[in-house]
């Protein structure tokens, strides 16, 4: 009765929900959200590179995210401008000139409004095999550095006076983002990767009393969403990444209307 | 035969073209208790940073004691925002702890009462002694406080002094600060080094304070600093004034 391409769509979108809440966490917790919507920004430039260079869209997003994130570090050592100003400029120049080849190419079946908003239809087995080869490897990483990525997120200061190598922590943290806009393009689409990395760990952290729980109840999150977005998706045959973030953002609504009837909102530090 | 926890020879550390460090040299001994002081941008961080070895200075030679242990306070958490954490939790974060220990340990710091709240809602005084405990679980040998009480009001400040003052005379260990509260630490610290970039003086209290060098050199970035710091805190006023007055004058 379920078609074979909802399955497919289905099994992609439920390994990018379990790599985003582990990740995503980080993100809120280090506010890199920003950070996460320009590097997933620049991922068009990789989607026309890819398809240029014959090395396939997540390929292309994988190299030219990458030098993304490392043109950023170099550019925050040289005390220039500040980072939102450098993310800003990097970002959507990537875009700019990703949208400039794009034109200038003229790619046969190009759909951009796929590549923006994401497409279950698009689904290959190949995606699964970057979602879920991609996935294990990101939260296995999570994993190992898990206390030591906590610790710095607390104190960078008291992290170093440990022994943790917080340059190479915070590289660490942007190319498992990388890997995630890679992995997640074809789900929820450029544009929306980063919202997916937010919005079940904000959702999250209203229910959680401890990291882990937090990243927990993120993937809890982050799977309903997914669920429910590509289902309506294919129902109702909307773009599926814009869908699956409305689904996850009713749940983060719903959660902030429950937390603050009952008047237990935590405390979030952010007054 | 005691051997120095840490002897740092002529330090310099030059970043874009500014002598951040320039021929620091210091040697903490045991059960030495030594306070840095000096202006923001003085190099205070940095010289601790060298000392910690997690910067490595442009020249000089550092010697650490084989087997030292050192445990840093860090001036203040990052809030953790939006990471909900006990400090129980906190504080077991990479260490390997018996629950027991943890309990009695808390229950010696006075923190025994929040131990499983979310770090976030404790009070600054609170958290300052959750930092203390957790370095003093690594039970070092060379405690690294780095402005611990910044951020503290007076009372709380007070407080905090009186806490590293007991600590130290308890403990078998040494202790490098840096600290702008002179007139607080006055008491406890054995020797003052006064940094501005270069060492300017250095001493016991008592004399560091009377040193025309200090005088010159650090009364008006004193006053200024204290100027800083209550436009920040505008809950304490009063008592401002009269730490910057009492700067000034000396102690005798």
């Amino acid at each position: 009765m379920i078609d074979a391409f909802i399955l497919r769509a289905l099994a992609a979108g439920i390994g990018v929900a379990l790599v985003t809440a582990a990740l995503g966490c980080f993100v809120v917790w280090r506010r890199m959200a920003y950070f996460g919507d320009s590097l997933s920004h620049s991922a068009l430039l990789g989607i026309a590179l890819g398809l240029l260079a014959g090395v396939g869209i997540n390929a292309g997003i994988l190299i030219v995210c990458s030098v993304f994130a490392l043109l950023l570090v170099w550019l925050q050592h040289q005390h220039i401008l500040a980072t939102d100003t450098l993310l800003g400029i990097l970002a959507h120049s990537a875009l700019s000139v990703g949208m400039v080849v794009i034109s200038l190419m003229e790619f046969p079946n190009f759909d951009l409004h796929s590549y923006l908003f994401g497409d279950i239809l698009t689904v290959q087995r190949s995606d699964l095999m970057w979602i879920y080869g991609g996935g294990f490897f990101v939260i296995g990483v999570i994993l190992w550095q898990w206390t030591s990525l906590t610790l710095m997120t607390i104190s960078e200061e008291l992290a170093q006076a440990e022994g943790v190598n917080t340059f190479v922590a915070n590289l660490i943290l942007m190319m498992m983002m990388t890997v995630v806009v890679a992995a997640s393009v074809r789900i929820v689409g450029i544009l929306l990767v980063s919202s997916l990395l937010i919005i079940p760990a904000a959702t999250a952290r209203q229910w959680a009393r401890s990291p882990e729980t937090m990243a927990l109840t993120a993937a809890v999150f982050g799977v309903l969403a997914v669920i429910l977005g590509i289902l309506a998706s294919a129902y109702f045959d909307t773009p599926s990444g814009p869908s699956i973030v409305s689904a996850a953002a009713l749940a983060f609504f719903v959660t902030l209307g429950i937390q603050t009837t009952r008047g237990r909102t935590q405390h979030t530090g952010l007054d | 035969m005691s051997t120095d926890l840490i002897k740092a020879d002529q330090l310099t550390v030059i970043r874009n073209r500014r002598r951040i460090l320039d021929n620091v040299s210091l040697r903490i001994g045991e059960r030495d208790f030594v306070t840095i002081i000096g202006p923001n941008g003085a190099g205070k961080s940095m010289l601790l940073k060298c000392i910690l070895g997690l910067y490595k200075p442009d020249a000089g030679e550092i010697h650490r004691r084989k087997g030292l242990r050192t445990a840093y306070v860090p001036q203040e958490l990052n809030a953790a925002a939006t990471m909900p954490l006990t400090v129980r939790r906190f504080l077991s974060l990479r260490m390997q702890i018996k629950r027991d220990k943890l309990n009695s340990v808390a229950e010696q710091y006075g923190i025994a009462e929040v131990l499983d709240k979310p770090l976030q809602i404790l009070s600054g005084g609170e958290r300052q002694r959750v930092l203390m405990t957790r370095a003093l679980l690594k039970e070092p040998d060379l405690l690294v406080l780095d402005e611990p009480a910044q951020n503290l009001d007076i009372s709380g400040q007070l407080a905090f002094y009186r806490l590293v003052e007991n600590i130290y005379r308890e403990r078998q260990l040494s202790i490098l600060m840096v600290s702008h509260d002179l007139h607080l630490v006055m008491a406890s610290t054995q020797q003052v080094i006064c940094l501005y970039h270069h060492v300017c003086c250095t001493g016991t209290p008592h004399v560091v304070s009377q040193d025309p060098e200090f005088v010159s050199l650090f009364g008006k970035d004193l006053a200024d600093m204290m100027a800083t710091y209550r436009h920040s805190h505008d809950h304490q006023h009063g008592p401002v004034d009269h730490i910057t007055g009492h700067l000034h004058h000396g102690h005798d």
